[in-house]
């Protein structure tokens, strides 16, 4: 960095992104692969703030996840497009392969996952809460899959959805689980599941977590992403079964955060 | 905006105390000036408002931190914390 003028001199800069793919993941989001100039590298879990500007010098700005793990050269953002959302539709709807956005970032160092943290490893979605999680199951399958892990971090994951076609990355969880015996991952839908779907279909729960979840006495390291509502819910719900409160990370988004 | 109405995290103000800090504030620890509660400022709860965030305590309630900024500076008002502890890097 070079020498600072002041304490008003941005320590973090904001940062021309050129969106490199666009990939539409489920009818409400999409995924842009962003080359970011003099990207300084990121940790599972962070995310970035996108700042737009009008052509009368109108700016906004919005927090999103990152979903790449830090292993890939491209840093991917997965939007939801939200009613009335003035920077998510855009995001959503206009930008092109080409465009150029700014954004600052990598941000935040609380919700993070490394793979020497270890585990057990829960991770609670809901929605588009899946994001920075689907970056820290990406994180620990690289790290498998280039062997610089001895052995899995045994990780479930529990992931609420409105319909079975709202669940983002579910070819990708699908595979992933597949492949790997110490990765459990349950789906529950909350509106309009399959007629032929077994699984659950209720919001999360205390009786699901305890279902899935990992018991307290393993000390699992736990993050739960997702709406307020249901990150309170579930946050709640795990300090009641014993959870330590210090165990479990939360990344709660309002109308306007992801 | 709504989420002055809807509370986010306090990891959610790391964006704004980057505009200030070199070091990552919301891994740095808290003492609640009212009740003594003690953790991370990504612990708190934040209500997220155009000019800035107002941080408040999860344990009893009261406003931890606020956080603006205004074109000339960006205001910090930590009178709702007894001490806040930055963990070196």
């Amino acid at each position: 960095m070079t020498a600072s003028s002041g304490l008003t001199t941005p320590r973090i800069a904001w940062r021309v992104a050129t969106v490199r793919a666009v990939r539409q993941e489920t009818t409400r989001t999409r995924t842009l692969f962003l080359d970011v100039l003099g990207w300084p590298g990121h940790l599972a879990g962070q995310h970035v703030d996108v700042r737009l500007t009008a052509a009368d010098g109108y700016q906004t700005q919005r927090s999103y996840s990152i979903a790449s793990p830090p292993e890939e050269k491209l840093i991917a953002l997965t939007v939801e497009e939200l009613e009335d959302g003035e920077v998510s539709s855009y995001l959503c709807s206009e930008l092109r392969q080409g465009d150029e956005l700014e954004l600052r970032g990598p941000i935040g160092g609380y919700f993070v996952w490394r793979v020497p943290d270890g585990g057990p490893l829960l991770l609670v979605a809901g929605g588009s809460g899946i994001v920075p999680l689907m970056a820290m199951l990406r994180h620990r399958a690289a790290a498998l899959a280039e062997r610089t892990a001895r052995q899995a971090v045994p990780a479930r994951l529990l992931y609420s959805s409105r319909s079975f076609d709202d669940v983002i990355y579910r070819d990708e969880l699908e595979r992933m689980a597949s492949n790997d015996d110490s990765l459990r991952i349950v789906h529950t839908i909350t509106r309009d599941a399959p007629s032929d779907w077994t699984g659950a279909r209720r919001r999360i729960d205390r009786a699901m977590l305890e279902e899935i979840g990992w018991p307290p006495s393993d000390e699992p390291r736990i993050f739960v992403c997702g709406p307020t509502p249901m990150v309170e819910a579930a946050a709640s719900a795990l300090v009641e079964t014993g959870h330590a409160a210090d165990r479990i990370r939360t990344e709660r988004f309002g109308p306007t955060g992801s | 905006m709504d989420s002055a109405t809807i509370p986010l995290d306090g990891n959610s103000a790391a964006g704004l105390f980057s505009e200030v800090f070199s070091v990552d504030l919301t891994v740095a620890r808290a003492t609640c000036a009212h009740c003594d509660a003690e953790g991370e400022l990504g612990t708190l709860k934040m209500w997220a408002v155009e000019m800035g965030a107002v941080l408040r305590c999860p344990a009893c309630g009261d406003v931890v931190l606020r956080l603006t900024s205004t074109p000339n500076a960006v205001w910090l008002d930590a009178t709702g914390a007894r001490s806040i502890a930055i963990p070196r890097a």
